[in-house]
C-alpha cells in the first residue's frame, strides 16, 4: 500500500528587537550567564510585565507578509509547566486570541507552486538555557534568553513531503529576513522548527496518528528527520502495527528519531488569560502604519524582476533570495544597463566566491559599482571575459578597484590566444614574402612581423604571447 | 457545575508538584467544592450576549517602547540561588 505524508510545522522565530518582550533587558545572544536579567525575566514574585510595542508590530508585519487576517482584539495567556529554564513556572503566550490567523504562503518545489496554509501566528517569551555538566549530575541555568521575544508560526497540515517542508521553512526564513524582524539563523537557534507528521493510505481523507518531531536545527535536518520518520511509520503500518502518538527527538549524528521518555502523559498546560497584561487592540490606523512600512516581499520582487528586467524566472528567484541580493543586482544594473549579463555574473562568478568564503553579498569587496566597472571593461573589449573573471576574483580578495587591478597586472594587453592567433594569421597572409624569408632561415624578419601585429592591435598585444604564436605558426 | 472529585484534585496537585495525605485530599476537595459552589452562583446570570471579559478594567494597549535599560548586576540576579557557579544557577540535572 502507498502512504501519503501529512505534515504540519511549528516554526519559532526570535525577533531582533533591542530589548526583551516584557522588560528592558537587552535582547542579545552570547553574553556571560545571567548578565542580562532583571526581576521581571527572573520571574520574581510581584513584578509586572509590560509588553514591548515593537514585538506586536513585528508579528503584525509577518502576518501581513503571510496574507493573514489580523483580528481587532488579542490577548496574552499563561501556559503552565515546570522546567528549570522557566523561572515563572509559566510561559506568557497566546491561546484563544492570537495576534494573527488564517493566511498562507506559496512555496516552489520542483517547478510546482504549492500554497501552504498558516493557521496562526502568536507572540510569546522564550525560555532560558540549560547547560548540562559533563561529569556531575547537575545543570547550569542561564536566564539571559528568558524573555527573548518569539513569534510562533503554525502551519496547516498542508505539507506533503520532506522537500516541501524544507521549502516552507526556507520561505519563512526568507520572509522574516526580508521583513528585518529576525536573523532566521537555524544553527544559532533564532529560527527553530518542530514538525507534526502522520501517514494515511493514499486517497484517504482522515488523518492517521501523528508523531511530533523536535530538535531539527537545519533545513537539511528538517528534511532528513521527516524522511526518516516516513520510513519508520511506513514500516510500522505495513507490519500492521499502530503508531503511538508521542514526541520524538531527531538525532542528527545517528540519523534517527527516538522517543522522548517521560512525556507520554498528555500535556495539561492550564492556559488562562494573563491578568498582568491587558488585551491588545489593533486600530485600522496602526495597521496602515505597519503596512506602509512593509518592504517589497520576495514574490513581488521576483515578478517585478521578470517584468522590469526581462529576466528568466530562475534568475529572478536566485536574485531575490534575499533583500540584499536584490538590492545589489539593481544597483549594478543601474550602473551597467545589461540585466541578463549582470545576473549571469552575480549568479555564477560572484555567488561562487561568496559560497567559498562564506561572505555575505552586502559585505563583500566587490561592490555593485566594481562589478559594473568590470562588465564595462569586458563590454568595451579592454579585457576579455576570462580576464574579467580574474579581475573579479582579485577584487573580491583584495578590495582593489578593477581599473587598478587591470593596470597593475597589465591585463589590458591582449593575451587571449585565439584572438592573437587570428591577428598573426592575418599578418602572415598580408606579408607572404617575409614569411617565406623567415622559413628560409632569415629569422630576423620576425621583428618586422611582430611590429605588424602591434600596429594591428594598437600596441595591446602581449609580445611574449605573439612571439610564441609566431614561432608555432611559422615553424609548425 | 459538577463537583470535583478526589481524582481531579490529585491530578491538579500532581501538576503543581504538591503531595497530600489522604485526609488532606478529602479535606481540600470539600473546601474546593464549597468555593466552586459559591462561584457557581454566577451561572444564574444570563451571559449569552456578553463577550468574555478577561479584565475588570476597560484598558487596552499598555506598551513599553523598545528601549534597553541596565540589567541587574549578575551577583544580585543569583543572590537568592541555593547553589550558584560562575553566575549560573545550579540545579539537579534534567534532560
Amino acid at each position: 500500500m502507498n502512504y501519503e505524508a501529512v505534515i504540519g510545522l511549528e516554526v519559532h522565530v526570535q525577533l531582533k528587537t533591542s530589548s526583551k518582550i516584557f522588560c528592558s533587558c537587552v535582547n542579545k545572544f552570547g553574553s556571560s550567564p545571567n548578565t542580562q536579567t532583571c526581576p521581571v525575566c527572573l520571574g520574581m514574585p510581584g513584578v509586572l510585565p509590560v509588553l514591548n510595542r515593537r514585538v506586536v508590530e513585528y508579528a503584525l508585519r509577518m502576518g501581513m507578509a503571510t496574507n493573514c487576517k489580523i483580528p481587532k482584539y488579542s490577548q496574552l495567556a499563561r501556559k503552565h509547566y515546570f522546567y528549570p529554564d522557566l523561572p515563572k513556572g509559566y510561559q506568557i503566550s497566546q491561546y484563544e486570541l492570537p495576534l494573527v490567523e488564517h493566511g498562507w504562503v506559496d512555496i516552489d518545489v520542483e517547478g510546482k507552486t504549492r500554497r501552504i496554509g498558516i493557521t496562526r501566528i502568536h507572540i510569546e517569551d522564550d525560555a532560558g538555557k540549560l547547560v548540562h555538566d559533563e561529569s556531575r549530575p547537575v545543570s547550569y541555568v542561564d536566564l539571559n534568553r528568558t524573555g527573548t521575544p518569539l513569534i510562533e508560526i503554525v502551519s496547516e497540515p498542508d505539507i506533503r513531503s520532506p522537500e516541501e517542508a524544507a521549502a516552507y521553512v526556507r520561505k519563512i526564513r526568507q520572509l522574516v529576513r526580508y521583513l528585518g524582524i529576525s536573523d532566521g539563523n537555524m544553527e544559532e537557534g533564532s529560527l527553530r522548527c518542530d514538525a507534526n507528521i502522520s501517514l494515511r493510505p493514499e486517497g484517504q481523507k482522515e488523518f492517521g496518528t501523528k508523531s511530533e518531531l523536535k530538535n531539527m536545527n537545519s533545513f537539511r535536518n528538517v528534511q532528513k528527520a521527516l524522511e526518516y520518520e516516513i520510513r519508520r511509520q511506513t514500516a510500522l503500518l505495513l507490519d500492521g502495527q499502530e503508531i503511538v502518538q508521542e514526541t520524538r527527538l531527531w538525532d542528527a549524528g545517528k540519523g534517527v528519531t527516538h522517543s522522548m521518555r517521560g512525556k507520554e502523559e498528555a500535556h495539561d498546560y492550564r492556559y488562562f488569560p494573563d491578568p498582568d497584561l491587558v488585551p491588545i487592540e489593533i486600530s485600522d490606523q496602526w495597521m496602515e502604519e505597519i503596512r506602509a512600512d512593509l518592504p517589497e516581499l520576495p514574490d513581488e520582487k521576483r515578478r517585478r524582476f521578470m517584468e522590469q528586467y526581462g529576466l528568466p524566472e530562475y534568475d529572478a528567484s536566485v536574485l531575490t533570495v534575499s533583500r540584499e541580493t536584490g538590492d545589489y543586482f539593481e544597483e549594478a544594473v543601474r550602473l551597467f544597463d545589461n540585466p541578463k549579463s549582470v545576473s549571469n555574473w552575480i549568479m555564477v562568478e560572484l555567488m561562487k566566491l561568496l559560497k567559498q568564503t562564506d561572505v555575505s553579498i552586502e559585505q563583500c569587496n566587490v561592490t555593485p559599482a566594481y562589478l559594473a566597472e568590470i562588465l564595462a571593461l569586458v563590454d568595451k573589449g579592454t579585457i576579455s571575459a576570462q580576464m574579467g573573471k580574474e579581475v573579479l576574483q582579485d577584487c573580491f580578495g583584495t578590495g582593489k578597484s578593477p581599473a587598478s587591478i587591470v593596470e597593475e597586472k597589465g591585463l589590458s594587453q591582449v593575451s587571449d590566444e585565439s584572438e592573437l592567433e587570428a591577428v598573426v594569421a592575418k599578418v602572415m597572409e598580408a606579408n607572404p614574402k617575409e614569411v617565406e624569408l623567415y622559413r628560409g632561415g632569415k629569422k630576423k624578419v620576425l621583428s618586422f612581423l611582430m611590429g605588424q601585429v602591434m600596429r594591428e592591435t594598437r600596441g595591446k598585444a602581449n609580445p611574449k604571447k605573439v612571439n610564441e604564436i609566431f614561432r608555432k605558426m611559422l615553424e609548425g | 457545575m459538577a463537583d470535583i472529585t478526589i481524582e481531579e484534585l490529585e491530578h491538579v496537585a500532581q501538576l503543581a508538584r504538591l503531595s497530600f495525605s489522604k485526609d488532606e485530599l478529602a479535606n481540600f476537595t470539600g473546601q474546593l467544592n464549597d468555593i466552586l459552589g459559591y462561584i457557581a452562583k454566577l451561572e444564574e446570570i444570563d451571559t449569552a450576549d456578553v463577550p468574555p471579559t478577561t479584565h475588570a478594567l476597560q484598558v487596552t494597549n499598555v506598551f513599553r517602547e523598545d528601549r534597553v535599560e541596565p540589567s541587574l548586576p549578575v551577583e544580585e540576579s543569583v543572590a537568592n540561588a541555593p547553589q550558584e557557579e560562575n553566575g549560573a544557577f545550579v540545579v539537579p540535572r534534567i534532560i
